[in-house]
């Protein structure tokens, strides 16, 4: 980035934003803004208390068996669309919608299918990962070089080692990437799903923050959610990077 | 009914005159694509073993369509593909397929691309990377055995492709237009380098191109073939004695550029016909 003739990193448009959170907070000027500097003391004691560390064990469990459930349903739905074209066209319309949806709609209609616990939650996560990880997948499987399909089958490939050795690989870059945006979306299904169900958790943190107008809390704890969904991202990002030395070479 | 009759009778001459001479043979063969192109009609043909077979063609002659049929890649609409006189459908392990665009994995190494066709047979990771880095020195490619497709020049895939054919060692090479996506001066220096290999290894191939010049330079017979539908219009049999000469001194021969004249002759033919339409 260039700033008046001067090189400066990427990293210093983040400093701006955080200054000018830091003004406006201090002058009062917007009374949802407190200043950003009060918020991460705030986030320093909110790390620390016993609540949260309930809270986020919950939330994380709903995340990660969530999350689980979508990948391997999503990878798999994502095949059967990319192998088979009598599952796409029965399946590709609903996906495509499903994708694109308001799901936080649907939590209600959950809540009365699941109950008010945690099983409500963890199906919101997963409505929420799945779909994107399924389109995903089976672009990555249906834009697979039909000459690597031949060559594996000319050489005697089994359907076993079509998919282990060939296709699962050729569209491992698309997979990773609709993970990744799974992975943000479930954050989102999360906290979604604790406020709407039952407010419990992280949900329920943040609608009594708001309730009570404690937003330093509010602020804070969404930070932490943000650096979290952040963190995974760019975890993911990593692996997607392993893979990025052929992702661009296989057509 | 008659049909099987006439492809019995066709058995029973071949058994006469070359049943152990021609490794694959193919009879009847028709392909109609879904939508009712036909794309190959009555197709008859064989294959004499240790030797390299062009088909030669004009685009939509149907000449690749006809090689993935021996290849078992594609299902024939009518006729059979018989290799050592066993009738077969689907692919086989006495034959190896080398792809115009190379068809490399291209998050495998050099030596896994070579080894993938003996890691599909069930062959052992220690002995198949072995054979395949035997193969890697032979087809030209010391030194690259760590490498990946996309640090690979074109002709150099090529070659990894060729190595992973010739690993599995069938004993039918299939190769749809291999040289196509190289350079001239590569392409001449790898059909140099097919011919001292096939000289060492004793391959039956089946070469599909689109240059008459290489047609004729490396085949011991060229099947030319008509376009829509595809047929055998004739074959011709170059007859060049390769023997203490260089390659280019072949190529200003008169018998090499004769028959390039008439091959070339036929295939215009083909080119008018298409601009009267």
């Amino acid at each position: 980035m260039n700033l008046f003739g001067y090189r400066v990193p990427a990293a210093f448009s983040l400093l701006i934003w955080c200054a000018l959170w830091e003004v406006i907070g201090q002058l009062d000027a917007v009374f949802i803004f407190p200043p950003l500097s009060a918020v991460l003391v705030k986030l320093v004691t909110i790390l620390g208390q016993n609540n949260f560390h309930e809270a986020a064990i919950i939330s994380l469990k709903a995340f990660s068996i969530g999350m689980f459930w979508s990948i391997v349903v999503g990878v798999f739905l994502g095949f059967l669309m990319g192998r088979v074209e009598a599952a796409n066209k029965l399946l590709g319309m609903w996906v495509n919608i499903f994708a694109s949806a308001p799901l936080s709609s649907l939590v209600p209609v959950l809540m009365l299918l699941f109950g008010f616990g945690q099983t409500t939650i963890i199906v919101t996560v997963f409505l929420f990962a799945v779909w994107i990880i399924t389109l995903d997948t089976y672009a990555g499987v249906s834009h697979v070089n039909p000459s690597l399909n031949e060559m594996a089958k000319s050489f005697g490939a089994s359907k076993w080692n079509m998919y282990t050795k060939v296709l699962f690989w050729a569209a491992l870059p698309e997979i990773l990437a609709g993970i990744r945006m799974g992975f943000i979306r479930a954050v989102k299904g999360v906290v979604i799903g604790q406020l709407l169900v039952s407010v419990v958790a992280l949900g329920a943190m943040f609608s009594r923050y708001s309730r009570s107008f404690l937003l330093e809390e509010f602020w804070a704890l969404a930070l932490i959610l943000f650096v979290f969904a952040l963190g995974i991202s760019s975890m993911i990002g990593w692996v997607e990077r392993k893979v990025e030395y052929y992702a661009g070479s296989r057509a | 009914m008659s049909s099987q009759t006439a492809s019995l009778l066709v058995e029973e001459t071949n058994q006469v005159n070359e049943q152990s001479n021609d490794i694959v043979e193919v009879t009847g063969i028709e392909k109609v694509y879904p939508g009712g192109t036909v794309a190959l009609q009555g197709v008859d043909l064989a294959f004499p073993r240790g030797k390299m077979t062009t088909l030669l063609g004009p685009s939509g002659c149907g000449k690749t369509t006809l090689l993935k049929i021996i290849a078992g890649l594609l299902d024939a609409t009518a006729g059979e593909v018989r290799i050592n006189g066993k009738v077969v459908s689907g692919p086989g392990p006495e034959r190896a397929f080398v792809f115009q665009d190379f068809a490399l994995l291209p998050w495998a190494t050099v030596v896994k691309n070579v080894a993938f066709g003996l890691e599909m047979q069930g062959v052992e990771k220690t002995l198949r990377e072995k054979k395949a880095r035997e193969y890697i020195i032979k087809v030209g490619l010391a030194g690259f055995e760590d490498n990946y497709p996309h640090e690979l020049s074109g002709g150099m895939r090529q070659r990894v492709g060729l190595a992973r054919a010739l690993a599995v060692n069938a004993d039918v090479l299939l190769m749809d237009e291999p040289f196509s996506a190289v350079d001239e001066q590569t392409r001449r220096l790898f059909q140099e380098e097919l011919l001292r290999l096939l000289g060492m290894e004793n391959k039956t191939v089946i070469f599909v191109t689109h240059s008459i010049e290489e047609a004729v330079y490396v085949s011991d017979q060229i099947v030319l073939l008509s376009p829509r539908p595809g047929r055998i219009n004739r074959i011709v049999v170059p007859g060049i004695d390769r023997v203490g000469k260089t390659s280019d001194e072949i190529r200003r021969e008169t018998g090499f550029l004769d028959t390039v004249e008439d091959i070339w002759d036929t295939l215009k033919k083909y080119l008018d016909d298409e601009r009267m339409i």
